[in-house]
């Protein structure tokens, strides 16, 4: 795959992370006690540039979702500092919109057109415009067809498509995709990089893509940040901007895939691949309450 | 040579796509369509739901009248064909419907004055925390009491009449739908909520865009739980008064029937509260339903 440069090269990074350390309450910590502070992302810097797909890959517990979920601006950051163009990010925003992996992220009661509709709408944009700028989107994710279907109606890749539609309409400075394929069957997953590779050479917008595949990660990013687990920390960048869709079986794209597992997994790091375990799924649930 | 646990080796084939219905290409696996199997009458009309109920509803009413018969008792025990007698009677001589319209003008005030409490209270748990507290305090203290035992009451506070009946309405239908709404808002997931932030919409549009209608199916579970607590509770509440203040409603009409050993009428009347019930669930909620909640696919 070619990388398009851009006609102008900005000087500054787009986003810009510092130092960030995420902690959160454990369960069960509360009154009478001191609250157990249980850390998800340990000091982590990167920067990502205008037209980036920067991902951030690892296993669970290494707080990838959590660093999406800051520069989303839902969890603030223990220390550290999170810089979008320049300025600290506080709260979340249109700017920086989020494809969810769940399903359920689409409002059933709203149609596909309603659903793209909506954060136009509630940012201001006038009817007529929103409108336009929804249906343009909708044909552009390939759901023309289904603009007035409920998304119950939809399959998983359908609704998925929606989200992206969603996103892209409301052209945000960052796209910010929290596992969005992840609940998809590999097929339609395939599917999705594909047309997602397709949507970003037209249109160049910024991403920052969390997975936890290291495929998906190679193919999908330009740039990616290694996280280990326990808590998330920055082990390796990487750039693969070389490798695209038809890199798959290519003898470099199986290094850098067993690169990453090795850095990953590898020696020196005990109980790295036990990735699933109960902490992560504390860290999930203590985002929740 | 092959043993018997090997499946045989099958020759592999590919098929052109064609559009479907334009003619099967071949492949080993081709055959001739089966017609399709004719439907009998019997099996489409039993696909209806609501001729099956209708033709339940007969066999009930015949299986009434066949044991009144048995009994042989008009005073006791009236059939079916007897208190319908009764009650087309009581309709065409206007006396049941003024009784319907004195019980469905309390009962509606009654309702939407809890619909109008359980949505301010809900509001004020949604919006604070110690709104939150007081509407958890709140349904438990007296979700569980029954409205009719506060009648006592209401009668001492507010007399003989339809103060008393609102009062005690509402308190049977603020509970039940607080609760439900409550717990249908709080039961919206998470995504939703966050995508709704995202937008940077605020607290009061991020309730009223998106955490009403996730939790319509709930609220609307509520509405229903009420309109059956407050329709109990009216009848059991006019059972003890209604004379008194004048003009009574479908309850007093019940008793006052079996005080003068109408049976047959006490019998029209519990139909009526019934017939009232059926036509408000299938004509009101059931329309609702159909319209939102089923048509979003969030409630099959």
């Amino acid at each position: 795959m070619t990388v398009i440069p851009l006609s102008v090269v900005p000087s500054e990074p787009l986003l810009r992370a510092e130092q960030v350390s995420i902690d959160y309450a454990a369960p069960g910590s509360g009154f009478g006690r001191a609250a157990a502070r249980v850390r998800a992302t340990h000091e982590v810097s990167f920067e990502v540039w205008r037209g980036d797909r920067f991902v951030l890959l690892g296993p669970s517990g290494c707080g990838k979702s959590t660093l999406l979920k800051a520069v989303a601006g839902f969890v603030a950051p223990t220390s550290g500092s999170l810089l979008l163009d320049g300025r600290p990010i506080v709260k979340p925003g249109p700017d920086r919109i989020v494809v969810f992996q769940e399903f359920d992220q689409l409002p059933p009661w709203k149609t596909v057109r309603q659903n793209v509709m909506f954060p136009l709408l509630a940012t201001g944009v006038a009817r007529a415009e929103a409108q336009a700028r929804a249906l343009h989107w909708i044909a552009k994710v390939g759901l023309a067809r289904f603009a007035d279907a409920y998304p119950h109606t939809l399959s998983g890749g359908m609704k998925a498509r929606v989200a992206i539609a969603r996103a892209l309409a409301m052209q945000p400075s960052i796209l910010l995709m929290d596992e969005p394929f992840a609940a998809l069957d590999a097929l339609t997953r395939r599917r999705m990089q594909e047309e997602l590779q397709a949507l970003w050479e037209e249109e160049h917008f910024t991403m920052l893509f969390v997975t936890h595949s290291i495929e998906e990660a190679l193919v999908v990013g330009n740039r990616i940040l290694l996280l280990s687990p326990h808590p998330g920390r920055v082990r390796a960048e990487l750039n693969a901007h070389q490798f695209g869709l038809h890199s798959g079986g290519s003898p470099e794209f199986q290094t850098a895939a067993e690169r990453i597992h090795a850095l990953l997994f590898g020696a020196g790091e005990p109980g790295a691949g036990e990735a699933e375990g109960g902490q992560a799924a504390q860290t999930k649930r203590a985002w929740q309450s | 040579m092959s043993t018997s646990w090997e499946p045989p080796v099958r020759p592999e084939y590919e098929v052109p796509l064609a559009p479907v219905g334009a003619g099967a290409p071949a492949h080993p696996y081709a055959r001739a369509p089966a017609p399709a199997p004719a439907r009998s009458l019997v099996r489409a009309a039993l696909s209806q739901g609501w001729l099956r109920k209708a033709v339940l509803l007969a066999l009930l009413a015949g299986l009434w009248e066949l044991l009144a018969r048995w009994a042989g008792n008009d005073l006791l025990f009236p059939g079916f064909v007897q208190t319908a007698r009764a009650f087309v009677d009581g309709m065409a001589s206007g006396e049941l419907p003024r009784y319907v319209a004195v019980s469905l003008g309390v009962l509606v005030q009654g309702y939407l004055a809890g619909v109008a409490g359980a949505f301010l209270l809900t509001a004020l748990a949604v919006g604070s925390r110690i709104g939150r507290d007081l509407l958890e305090t709140l349904t438990a203290m007296f979700n569980p009491l029954p409205a009719i035992a506060l009648l006592p009451l209401a009668l001492l506070w507010f007399g003989l009449g339809k103060g008393s009946l609102v009062f005690v309405l509402m308190h049977s239908v603020l509970w039940p739908l607080a609760v439900n709404t409550y717990a249908g808002l709080r039961a919206v997931p998470e995504t939703l909520r966050m995508a709704g932030r995202n937008y940077g919409l605020g607290h009061l549009r991020i309730v009223t865009q998106v955490l009403a209608p996730a939790a319509l199916p709930a609220i609307l579970s509520g509405l229903k739980i009420g309109w059956a607590f407050a329709w109990r509770t009216l009848i059991a509440a006019e059972l003890v008064f209604g004379a008194s203040s004048g003009k009574g409603g479908l309850g007093w009409y019940i008793f006052q029937s079996r005080n003068e050993l109408y049976t047959d009428r006490v019998f029209a009347g519990l139909g009526t509260v019934i017939v009232i019930g059926l036509l408000f669930e299938h004509l009101v909620f059931r329309s609702i339903e159909n319209a939102t909640v089923k048509r979003w696919g969030m409630q099959r």
